[in-house]
């Protein structure tokens, strides 16, 4: 009996009328936890009652206390008939079982209906008495903490990351089940909700014994998913990072991460020549490549087991090999022992964090990705989950020897999604492949050397996590690399694609933008194995054209990075929809990116020429306009790295793709080295329509807007503390029938610019402000229905070039220039010149020109030698060799270093000195004062500008069902949805509130299933949001002291 | 294709004050999109239709979904469903509560009836502003009346606690309530010329001056015992009683002689229009003490202002009397009474009087 709960029901406010008659309700409360039930007495004949009952006492094992929910029910008193419920609250406990965390929940909750929505307020209290039992850690795993956020919390120290912990539950589900025919909407519901609060309840437990398990104290980047499957079940699936998190005090907290630069330095300049034992691995990678080959001959085989292995797109460079440092190759052989070592003893070395201590990543290979397609089986025993273990182990695995190919230990930034419709589903994971530095994972060595080696370290942080992690005399894929523009020393790709955020510590030119690639690919409806072979076959190649358009949109905004991508794809009945969404820079390590060439395909054609000059011109100037308005300004080189950084049409290599066979192009690739290539685009097929469509139609942001998915926006420090974090859900019906791939693809493609457009112009008191963690959801709920969800936070910022008091910034921004950035418009899709090309276009390639929309037609040219490709595998491969680099050089060292200090203060670039000018006007949680309501924050950010976070108070974990027979009276299924998700808002809210909190960080909307039948008058929608409720205090107590410290930061470090 | 669907919800709720106007105005939302798309600064944004048309659909869906709430305004500020900054909880209950002056002078002193919002289309046609929106204001002024009609205490203050509305707002919902309750008469032709805020004024006045609540704070407390309901909705009827003995001033040959010479002498020389003044006087006399002495009727309560435009205004008006001709004939007339040695209802002269001078110097229009 090793824990006491205790409620006790206060009273509640604004219920509902139940008694006509009297206008009044009798009200009381029965409060369940298992299967113990107490009730209050009836508050007779009142909204407003008071029932201040005696403290409900529940002696329950502490494994219930983890599991379970207090479920509070408020019911009318009927003399006559049955009580009527008016509604329910489900309080999640764990809070209460960390000693860390909340002591006490207190406070107002929204009485809940799933028909009704929220019918007013209860006021309740809840304690828990923890008995000290030396086998407490048996069965139950009370003291673990859980965190949403994808970095370790800002009041805590990472003493020891362990490592990935996973675990899967399954059950009925309810809705699914004979007695569902005969039971109320109602009863379904609450079923349903209960079973999953449940079901999240032993899944945590569960995680947290696997935690304790490794010696670890909490789990970080905790990320927990529904399957919805239907006939065979729910799965409640979950995976995270556990680690030993030491809680800093107060003062500790500010210098946590003062020392970023010290620990990658150790390991990160060594030649990567040297690393000859990697070879085999490298050959595994290239078959890892071609495994979608592979994969599709087995779905033919087995169409139910198939897996799609997608191409593992980590575009690195291919050059011939370097004599770099060769006393500091022998240092990269230890390290990759001693990571291994550390590593290997893990069946899956992988990490749900996005962000990192200082000097924890080393080096990040690329994105590594896999994909399988799975058939639902029917017969379903929820005791044996281990078929859906099987099948996310299998791609674990896949991933593992992805990351192994690229010469990498482990997998960071890693998540794991699904898409199911009827009985296919679509297992999904992503993770970054990199190489870590193993004293995080070994006991007690983490203070170890953190005095400031600097100086002695032959690399900077700010670029060695770019360096190629792979062998490059065997390296997994083609690829063009170069000496590390910061450095000089080490080898770097000529892009990086990655899955997790910007490091704080990376030298960055410019600011970020959020790039998205969106592709439809209609299918033919189909059942069982047919269905899933035919997805099967579409899958790589959507990810083949998702990551094209990725590449595309990457260089005509002039930037080499990708952070944060997160690539979706959702089945539909009959077509299948890919969102990728990544946050583009330009990493000053990396190559400037070379322009992007146009080429037509029957060169001798005079007026063709002319076209694809016009096209040309429009590309440069689009991108000349890009580079300006995302201040990418690296500076000039010098005559050691060839080539100048704006790359001039006429030094471009031009590569048809007649012209070459794979020796040329590697010959080609040696000649232009160090030079910025072209990227050159073919205007000659179909697709190619698609990809310069798509390329030159994103408007980019309005003036003084900017977006991106990923923590925060490069090159924004001075924020404000003006916030408003936002979900937007749109759904689309197709009314035609006769739809085609192209059309579909720019109805999807409007759809998310118009998305866009509306949250710019719904936010546009907020300019100056950024749009952080934009994150897209889409789905095909219906047959032609296409639903987009966003949740995403708009922060404002100060528009005062606070940069330039940093001595390196000044020197490549130009005067004035941060006011000039509100002055480029977006005429990139305006271009009158449009028309014109399209119908030429049309003309020259035979390409009908549809929906009156200028139609370009374009294609990659794949290294000049993809003529000779047949399949798109081959495509794939040759893909590899069209990124060239463009040469830039910067020594950007010093911007590193104030930017590292500037992340002193939390593991977030955010400089406290810098927002400490806030406008607290701004403020969008409303400034509080007057009213009884406690205002609660809420961000998908891991902080909160201006403040300091004190306190963790425990996940939020939350799921709802809410459904409606009287659709058109709510307002139709805008109103209802708008309705509902305000009521999930203030839910968590009063969640978060309850436990003592003002705010929820790391917030996110995992699932919105919306269902409707407007025929019938009906519509139901299941929400499911978490998060970390914390405690934030303003910085304002210190308003001059931090600037100081920073401009002096800034001062001494500049030089450096 | 086509949009089935579109939602945009913030955790602090957005409301954009424009569209939340062209909302209360009862604008639909084609139209508001009509306006706001010609409305400046919205090409800076380069908002087409269909972003101007899909923010307004969500604006007015949270105005339609927070309208329940601003029925009863004290909620707003403790429900938990809408982050609403306090300061921008003021300004929508504020707006929500503000009426249109036309709208409210064609309503003001009618049983606030069912049968009156059927005919506010007939209004809503002759103010042109729309149906909706009249229906919102008349719905409001009902509101206001049921809360504060079971309310004991000072009438402003009830509906300023009760509606958590600004002190100018609250004195406005006052007089329209004191109208309603009393169904002053105010439609008439001859009254068409005042406005709302002459009508308020003059309520404020009454209120002030003529209730049981106004007569100092003795008597304030004995009410608080007494429960007297609605103390400052109702005119004190001891008072109104009072009123009968002024008639002495008219019936009374000397009284009215010997007050007509002591205003006469008082103002001679003093007015362009002394003659007509001298002329009139037993007129505008007679009128002034006819209205007082009637008012313990309820019916002539009611013709109360159309008495004061029949009986005084109009006739001063013909002659042509400046504002400052009557204002100086006013105080005069009230003064030189307290010189009557005979006359003793001083007090209750000056009770009406005081309202009766300020009334008419708030409807006499130059």
């Amino acid at each position: 009996m090793p824990g006491k709960l205790k409620a006790k029901i206060v009273a509640g406010r604004h219920l509902p009328v139940m008694d006509r008659a009297s206008d009044l309700t009798d009200a009381f409360v029965e409060v369940k936890f298992g299967n113990t039930t107490f009730k209050t007495d009836v508050y007779p004949k009142c909204l407003n009652p008071q029932w201040n009952s005696e403290w409900f006492k529940f002696e329950v094992d502490d494994e219930d206390l983890q599991d379970e929910p207090l479920q509070i029910t408020v019911l009318d008193h009927d003399t006559y008939s049955a009580n009527d419920a008016i509604g329910k609250v489900y309080i999640d406990i764990d809070p209460l079982l960390c000693s860390e965390a909340a002591s006490v929940i207190s406070g107002w909750f929204p009485i809940y209906d799933t028909i009704h929505g929220i019918r007013g307020e209860i006021n309740v209290l809840v304690k828990v008495d923890l008995f000290n039992d030396l086998n407490r850690f048996r069965q139950s795993s009370c003291g673990v903490k859980f965190f949403c956020t994808t970095s370790i919390p800002l009041c805590y120290r990472a003493a020891m990351v362990h490592g990935f912990v996973e675990e899967l539950v399954v059950n009925e589900d309810p809705e699914y089940q004979w007695i569902d025919r005969i039971r109320t909407p109602r009863a379904s519901n609450e079923a349903r909700q209960r079973l999953i609060s449940l079901m999240s309840g032993e899944l945590q437990r569960k995680i947290g014994l696997k935690v304790l398990e490794m010696g670890g104290n909490a789990v970080v980047g905790y990320l927990q998913c529904f399957d919805l499957e239907g006939e065979s079940g729910i799965v409640v699936r979950a995976i995270g990072t556990a680690c030993t998190l030491d809680k800093l005090s107060a003062g500790a907290n500010a210098n946590a991460y003062t020392h970023p630069n010290t620990a990658p330095a150790s390991n990160a300049c060594n030649s990567p020549s040297k690393d000859s034992k990697e070879s085999p691995l490298a050959h595994g990678c290239r078959s890892t490549h071609n495994s979608p080959v592979h994969s599709t001959c087995s779905a033919q085989r087995l169409s139910q087991n198939f897996s799609v292995s997608v191409p593992t797109l980590i575009f690195a460079g291919m050059g011939s090999g370097g004599s770099v440092g060769k006393e500091a190759g022998p240092l990269k052989m230890l390290l990759r022992q001693q990571t291994q070592t550390a590593l290997e003893q893990r069946e899956f070395p992988f990490f749900t964090l996005t962000c990192f201590p200082p000097g924890f990543l080393v080096h990040v290979g690329g994105v590594v990705s896999a994909r399988s397609v799975k058939l639902l089986d029917r017969i379903h025993n929820p005791d044996e989950p281990e078929t859906r273990d099987a099948w996310w182990e299998e791609i674990r695995q896949e991933i593992k020897s992805h990351a192994k190919a690229l010469g990498c230990h482990a997998v960071v930034g890693y998540s794991e999604s699904t898409s199911i419709c009827e009985e296919v589903c679509i297992l999904s994971a992503a993770g970054t492949a990199a190489i870590l530095n193993p004293r995080y994972m070994r006991e007690g060595c983490l203070d170890i050397g953190s005095g400031d080696h600097r100086f002695d370290e032959p690399s900077p942080p700010s670029c060695g996590f770019c360096h190629i992690p792979y062998d490059e005399l065997n390296m997994p894929f083609p690829a063009q690399l170069t000496y590390c523009y910061q450095c000089r020393r080490q080898k770097v790709p000529d892009v990086l694609f990655t899955t997790i955020d910007l490091p704080t510590e990376a030298a960055v030119s410019g600011k970020g933008c959020l790039i998205q690639a969106r592709l439809c690919r209609l299918k033919k409806k189909a059942q069982g194995e047919v269905n899933a072979t035919s997805i099967s076959n579409l899958l790589p190649f959507m990810e083949y054209e998702l990551h094209t358009q990725l590449m595309n949109k990457l260089k005509l905004r002039s930037m080499n990075a990708l952070f944060g991508l997160r690539i979706q794809i959702s089945i539909g009945e009959n077509m299948l929809l890919g969102l990728a969404s990544a946050t583009g820079v330009y990493l000053s390590a990396l190559p400037t990116p070379g322009g992007i060439q146009i080429a037509g395909k029957a060169s001798g054609d005079l007026s063709n020429e002319q076209h694809v000059l016009s096209i040309q011109k429009r590309i440069n100037d689009a991108m000349a306009k890009n580079k300006e308005m995302y201040h990418i300004n690296p500076p000039e080189l010098s005559e050691e790295a060839a080539g100048s950084p704006i790359p001039e049409p006429k030094q471009r290599s031009r590569l048809f793709r007649s012209q070459s066979e794979s020796s040329d192009e590697l010959s080609e690739l040696d000649l232009s080295h160090g030079k910025k290539d072209a990227f050159v685009l073919e205007i000659d097929d179909t697709d190619a329509v698609e990809d310069i469509h798509s390329l030159l139609t994103d408007a980019p942001p309005p003036a003084g807007f900017y977006s991106c998915n990923t923590e925060v926006m490069p090159g924004v420090y001075n924020w404000t503390s003006g916030l408003q974090m936002f979900t937007s859900v749109r759904v689309l019906r197709l009314s035609n029938a006769n739809l085609t791939n192209q059309s579909l693809n720019k109805i999807f493609t409007d759809m998310c610019e118009n998305l866009l457009k509306s949250l710019y112009f719904k936010l546009r008191s907020m300019i100056p402000c950024c749009l952080c963690h934009v994150n897209f959801t889409v789905a095909v709920p219906e047959d032609e229905l296409i639903q987009v969800a966003v949740t995403a936070v708009a922060m404002s910022f100060d528009k005062e070039p606070i940069l330039e008091k940093l001595g390196d910034r000044a020197v490549f921004k130009g005067a004035g220039e941060n006011e000039d950035q509100l002055q480029f418009p977006m005429e990139l899709c305006a271009e009158s010149a449009s028309v014109a090309i399209s119908n030429l276009t049309a003309k020259f390639t035979g390409v009908p020109e549809y929906a009156g929309g200028p139609s370009r037609a374009t294609s990659v040219d794949y290294g000049s030698f993809a003529d000779r490709c047949s399949t798109w595998l081959e495509l794939i491969r040759l893909k590899a060799h069209t990124i060239r680099r463009g040469s830039v050089k910067t020594s950007r060292r010093t911007q590193s270093l104030a930017r590292s200090v500037s992340s002193s203060e939390r593991c977030s670039p955010l400089p406290e000195g810098r927002s400490r000018s806030l406008r607290s006007t701004r403020s969008s949680g409303g400034g509080g004062g007057g009213t009884a309501v406690t205002v609660v924050k809420m961000t998908p950010l891991s902080f909160l500008p201006g403040t300091r976070l004190i306190k963790y108070l425990g996940i939020i974990n939350m799921f709802f069902i809410r459904e409606t027979t009287s659709l058109r009276e709510e307002g139709g299924v805008s109103g209802f949805l708008h309705t509902f998700i305000a009521e999930v808002f203030a839910m968590v809210r009063a969640h978060v509130a309850a436990l003592g909190g003002n705010a929820v960080v790391s917030y996110s909307m995992k699932e919105c299933v919306f269902m409707e039948n407007p025929n019938k008058n009906q519509a139901q929608c299941l929400i499911n949001v978490s998060g970390d409720a914390v405690v934030f205090v303003r910085d304002t107590d210190q308003e001059a002291t931090p600037t100081l410290i920073h401009t002096s930061c800034g001062g001494t470090d500049g030089p450096t | 294709m086509a949009v089935e669907l579109d939602v945009f919800v913030g955790n602090t709720t957005i409301m954009d004050e424009e569209v939340y106007q062209l909302w209360l105005d009862g604008y639909t939302v084609n139209d508001a999109v009509k306006v706001r798309m010609v409305s400046e600064g919205m090409e800076e944004y380069e908002a087409s239709a269909e972003v101007v048309m899909s923010d307004t659909m969500d604006q007015y869906r949270t105005f339609q979904m927070c309208e329940r709430l601003l029925h009863n305004p004290t909620k707003l500020a403790n429900q938990l469903l809408f982050q609403i900054p306090p300061h921008r909880q003021a300004m929508l209950i504020e707006r929500y509560y503000t009426f249109d002056d036309v709208f409210v002078r064609e309503v003001l002193g009618k049983k606030l009836s069912k049968g009156t919002k059927k005919d506010l289309d007939d209004v809503s046609s002759k103010t042109g502003i729309t149906l909706k929106s009249c229906r919102r204001q008349f719905d409001n002024f009902k509101r206001v009346f049921k809360v504060v009609e079971e309310l004991k205490g000072p009438l402003v203050e009830n509906i300023r606690q009760n509606f958590i509305l600004s002190d100018k707002l609250a004195r406005d919902y006052a007089a329209i309530v004191f109208f309603a309750n009393n169904r002053f008469e105010t439609g008439k032709r001859k009254l068409q010329y005042l406005t709302f805020q002459d009508f308020a004024f003059c309520a404020g006045q009454l209120i002030k001056n003529w209730t049981v609540g106004a007569v100092g704070e003795s008597v304030f407390l004995y009410v608080l015992d007494n429960m007297v309901e609605d103390m400052d909705v109702d005119l004190d009827k001891e008072f109104l009683q009072d009123l009968k003995e002024l008639k002495i001033l008219i019936t009374d040959k000397d009284l009215l002689d010997q007050h007509k010479s002591l205003v006469c002498t008082a103002l001679r020389g003093k007015t362009k229009v002394y003659t007509e003044m001298e002329t009139n006087f037993k007129n505008l006399s007679r009128g002034l003490v006819n209205i007082a002495a009637k008012l313990t009727n309820t019916k002539d309560v009611r013709d109360f202002f159309i008495d004061l435009v029949e009986k005084f205004i109009e006739p001063c008006r013909s002659d042509r009397w400046a504002s400052a001709d009557m204002r100086l004939y006013l105080t005069h007339y009230t003064n030189s009474a307290h010189l009557l040695d005979t006359f003793k209802y001083q007090v209750v002269w000056d009770r009406y009087m005081g309202v009766i001078k300020s009334c008419i110097f708030k409807m006499y229009h130059d």
